[in-house]
């Protein structure tokens, strides 16, 4: 246990890839935490999905003990967080453990906008923020240019940002000197009854739930009886430690550290991040402030492309939830698509990670269907409906209105490419809110409903800015506006996995664009197809499909029969990747597919 | 059980060497410095004896020099062949015996001594009547020394044919049209008209995969092209008995039918392969592709094969159905249902034949004219489950 005037904790908050896994790499190699020859580039991102795609998603805790310049011994608590907005909420539970952030920003990119969202962050958490300007070892880095952005944009000091090269080594002391001198200790009363806040939790297979837990007051000793304070649930504690990033049991932890704790948790489910944990007896009695809680705000159906496979498919999901309480799903059928799941996701990153650790952790082959924020339906008859699959859109003459989901969309571009993001923004129905300028960048806010973010904004925006502009954003409400569900129907028949909500003026601009878009998605049949979009029975826009004209193998002697059956086997094989809608073979990759727009 | 001598019975030779390799080619041929023909000849000759253990009391009704390049090969290597052959099996009154002939000065050398041999029928990879084409297609010999060797080669063999190959880069449907008129005035009675397929693994395989080959026709023209040719083949006597192979009435290649109608072969030399019933069983061989792996093979372990595989019935009815729908006459719906131990699928027989590329004639099943062009879709339909 440690006195609190020697402790120090942070979080180390950025931009998406401005490097703050690899800062986190050389603070946990230059203080010995870990041995040189354990060290990894990016060792908190453990995951393979996060190595893989080399980012972060699930934010690490990481104790490190450090003697300063001034000769005592400290000990440091850092919290490497997720960059991409999908995991803002990772960011925001972080922040609430700790007193100070590293605010680093890319020297050679500046400002970004997940800097802004998570500056505004620290900035509400009360945290005392040291701005840390990284990558300095490339040619392409301007300290002085970015300080001033991070003065004029963000509006704090930075006079006395440190410049590091997290590659290199350059500025790690600096770095570590400043987690001493300018960050405050915690505070916090060793005598009071214990309040622990519980900042996240995961499962293991072997040590069944890990809860991760700031003590705020008190003292927390293996062995004793807790009690959670939102559900009054009692447990027996069996372990305590820290992360050096191994687990490392302790005896005690003490006001101001940050640790975990397991007691015989079966379920993620049974915790509830941002609740309070207290002894048993002589408890406290009032509660932490909690924490909001994440919500899904992208829901699709994800169906196994041989329907045999749906138990595997039910045991992949009910498995991955177990770990992520963010990630919701319920039983859903289809006419079509037969029996599957309607999971609710807090971004199209984190669906596709799902989706990707269940094809790949599970050999399962999914069709995902159109990604669906959710609509309030409210009806004649006063009700209110949540619709979260187009599918279940109830009967128009029973719908009064229906309001959509809107968010505060923040980018940063810069001013060569402000008329192509404007225009990305007003074809997505969006009401500027405000434009600014930061140098030669433009921040321009907008409001935009959700649906027309959800799916494939994000990749229009980097390829309408090569890349340069930066997006986040945070949800602000419902409001009414004139939706209608589209289908689409193929070869004469609707193909409710394809169903889709849209506002009335762009409805044809959208059915033609996906009836195209379908049409290079089918493969050829030997008969033609006719694929259509309505509303309500009205067809809005459509295409033929022609049929097959050429499809022969020229040559086939005695030693080509062999590979002409493989062939064949193959196709079959690929067949399997699709489903039967009537007559229709529809690959499973074209659900999603028929969605992306190219403007 | 399948008769089987029903299909014929035929001897697959493979000559594994070229001059030069051409981009499009993904056959089991190479390039090489040096060949010593007396080696390869011992290494036939054993795999002759071997073959011809387990088919004792065959008719040999066909024999095939396939390569590569077989017009390589010497005269005396073939004839220590055809030699060896005669003495193995019991030949049937109309032995067809083809060898694949590149058109060349220096091939068309050495066609008396095949005839000599035993050879009656020469096919000749002439590719192209256009000397522009013929370069790209990386070939040795212009147009003028083809027609050259080719009148050479009807003054010596009894029967002769020759392949071209359409749909290449830049060709326009009017240009093909021209084309295949001048090679009906010169065709005996046989000709293989191949659309050209990029193959991966070859050099135009590659170039297409980094987006370098330009100027292919696309689906409709191609289509076009195949539907030109059926039309303009018919017309001249020649009509296709097989996708690409066209003939008059009684020039069709027996050798080839016997693998389109489910028949039995035997596959000597690298690479080859072979469909022999033993015991009443049918087996699939294959032998070392490599040439010096089969070499090797055939000289420390006494035999070049490598693989032999018990097909099942249904594999038998799979490919008898996929090799049989390609020639004119069709297949036998009863013997294909027999072998797959399931009937065909009827709805989409009856769908295929309503939309026209089917017909169902009593027990045979035929694709028409249009089923020809997209086979592949009619298969996959027939197959489908
Ligand atoms: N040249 C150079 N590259 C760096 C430096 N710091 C990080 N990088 C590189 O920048 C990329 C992103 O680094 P990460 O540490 O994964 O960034 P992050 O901020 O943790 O990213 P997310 O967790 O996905 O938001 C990696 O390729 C790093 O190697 C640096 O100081 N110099
Ligand atoms: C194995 S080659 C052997 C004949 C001989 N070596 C020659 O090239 O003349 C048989 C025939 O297949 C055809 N062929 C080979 N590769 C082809 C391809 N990629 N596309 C179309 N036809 C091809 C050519 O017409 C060739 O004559
Ligand atoms: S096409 Fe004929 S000559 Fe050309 S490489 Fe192939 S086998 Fe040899
Ligand atoms: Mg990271």
């Amino acid at each position: 246990m440690t006195d609190l005037s020697h402790i120090r904790n942070f979080s180390i908050v950025a931009h998406i890839d401005h490097g703050k896994s690899t800062l986190a790499d050389r603070l946990i190699q230059s203080t010995g935490t870990v041995q040189d020859r354990d060290m990894k580039e990016q060792l908190l991102d453990a995951m393979d999905i996060e190595r893989e795609r080399g980012i972060t998603i699930k934010a690490n805790t990481v104790r490190i003990d450090y003697v300063a310049d001034d000769g005592r011994k400290y000990v440091l608590n850092l919290i490497d967080t997720p960059g991409h907005v999908d995991f803002a909420y990772e960011v925001s539970r972080s922040m609430r453990a700790v007193e100070g952030s590293l605010l680093v920003v890319d020297s050679t990119q500046g400002v970004e906008a997940q800097t802004l969202a998570n500056v505004y962050q620290a900035i509400d958490a009360d945290h005392e923020i040291v701005p840390v300007l990284n990558k300095i070892d490339l040619p392409a880095a301007d300290c002085e240019r970015v300080a001033e952005q991070i003065e004029d944009v963000i509006g704090i000091d930075a006079s006395g940002a440190i410049q590091v090269s997290a590659k290199t080594g350059i500025g790690i002391h600096e770095t570590l000197e400043a987690i001493v001198k300018l960050l405050p200790p915690p505070q916090g009363e060793r005598d009071a009854p214990l309040k622990a806040m519980l900042v996240d939790s995961w499962y293991d297979a072997y040590l069944g739930v890990i809860v991760l837990v700031r003590i705020i007051d008190g003292v927390l000793k293996k062995g004793d009886r807790i009690r959670m304070m939102h559900n009054d649930s009692i447990h027996h504690v069996d372990r305590i430690g820290v992360f050096r990033p191994p687990m490392q049991t302790v005896d005690e932890l003490g006001p101001g550290e940050i640790g975990f704790l397991t007691a015989s948790i079966k379920q993620v489910r049974d915790t509830r991040v941002g609740d309070t944990i207290t002894h048993e007896k002589k408890g406290a009695d009032k509660a932490l402030p909690g924490f909001k809680p994440s919500q899904p705000v992208v829901f699709c159906g994800l169906f196994p492309v041989d329907n045999a496979e749906f138990e595997d498919l039910r045991d992949a999901i009910e498995k991955l939830a177990l770990n992520d309480a963010s990630f919701s799903f319920e039983m859903e059928t289809s006419a079509a698509l037969g029996f599957g799941f309607r999971c609710g996701f807090l971004g199209l990153l984190h669906l596709e990670v799902i989706r990707d650790r269940i094809e790949r952790e599970y050999d399962i082959d999914l069709i995902t269907t159109a990604p669906s924020v959710i609509y309030n339906v409210h009806m004649r008859d006063g009700e209110m409906i949540e619709l979260h699959n187009p599918a279940d859109m109830p009967d128009l003459t029973h719908v009064d209105h229906i309001e959509e989901p809107r968010i505060k969309a923040t980018i940063l571009v810069p001013d060569e490419f402000l008329g192509d993001v404007l225009k990305l923004c007003q074809d997505r129905r969006g009401i500027q809110m405000d434009l600014t300028y930061a140098g030669s960048r433009a921040m321009v806010v907008y409001d935009l409903p959700l649906n027309e973010v959800v799916f494939d904004f994000y990749d229009r925006l980097k390829s309408v800015t090569k890349g340069y502009a930066s997006f986040d954003y945070q949800m602000i409400g419902y409001r009414q506006d004139h939706l209608v569900k589209m289908q689409i129907l193929v070869n004469d028949e609707p193909v409710d996995a394809l169903s889709t909500m849209v506002h009335r003026d762009r409805a044809e601009t959208r059915g033609r664009a996906m009836v195209e878009k379908l049409k290079d998605l089918i493969p050829r049949h030997m008969f033609k197809i006719p694929i259509q979009a309505a509303i309500g029975g009205r067809i809005i826009a459509r295409e033929t499909l022609a049929a097959l004209r050429k499809d022969v193998t020229a040559k086939c002697y005695g030693g080509d029969a062999t590979r002409k059956k493989k062939l064949l086997e193959k196709q079959k094989a690929g067949k399997k990747k699709m489903r039967q809608f009537g007559k229709v073979d529809i690959p499973q990759e074209a659900f999603i597919n028929a969605l992306k727009m190219d403007g | 059980m399948t008769e089987p001598s029903q299909g014929g019975f035929g001897l697959y030779l493979h000559w594994p060497f070229c001059q030069a390799k051409c981009p499009y080619c993904d056959f089991n041929s190479h390039v090489v410095a040096r060949i010593d023909q007396e080696q390869w000849e011992t290494a036939y000759l054993a795999e002759l004896d071997r073959a011809a253990a387990e088919t004792p009391d065959r008719i040999l009704d066909t024999v095939f020099f396939g390569g590569g390049t077989p017009s390589l090969m010497s005269a005396s290597l073939v004839q220590a062949i055809m030699d060896r052959i005669r003495r193995n099996w019991r030949l049937s009154n109309s032995l067809e015996v083809t060898l694949e002939a590149n058109p060349t000065s220096v091939e068309a050398g050495r066609f008396q001594g095949y005839r000599q041999a035993g050879v009656n029928r020469v096919s000749m990879g002439i590719q192209a009547l256009n000397n522009d084409d013929l370069r790209r297609l990386g070939r040795l010999h212009s147009v003028e020394e083809a027609r050259r060797a080719f009148d050479f080669a009807r003054e010596t063999f009894p029967q002769v044919s020759f392949d071209l190959i359409y749909a290449r880069q830049d060709q326009s449907l009017a240009a093909w049209e021209e084309e295949l008129s001048s090679a009906l005035n010169m065709a005996a009675d046989h000709l293989s008209l191949y659309q050209l397929t990029i193959e991966e693994g070859t050099a135009f395989g590659e170039r297409m995969a980094r987006g370098g080959l330009k100027g292919l026709p696309d689906e409709d023209t191609a289509a076009a092209m195949f539907e030109m040719t059926q039309a303009m083949t018919a017309d001249a006597g020649l009509p296709a008995y097989e996708i690409s192979n066209h003939a008059r009435p009684g020039a069709e290649s027996r050798h080839n039918m016997i693998y389109w109608k489910g028949g039995e072969y035997v596959g000597v030399g690298p690479g080859a392969h072979g469909r022999i019933v033993s015991d009443g069983q049918r087996y699939a061989t294959e032998t070392h592709l490599a040439p010096g792996a089969w070499l090797q093979a055939v000289e420390r372990q006494g035999h070049g094969e490598s693989l032999r595989t018990a097909l099942t019935k249904a594999d038998q009815g799979e490919e008898l159905l996929l090799m049989g729908l390609r020639i004119s006459d069709g297949v036998s719906v009863s013997q294909v249902q027999d072998l797959l131990g399931r009937p065909l699928p009827y709805s989409a027989i009856k769908q295929l034949s309503d939309d026209g590329y089917l017909v169902h004639d009593g027990d045979r099943l035929r694709v028409t004219g249009a089923g020809r062009l997209v086979l592949n879709g009619v298969l996959r339909e027939l197959l489908a489950g």
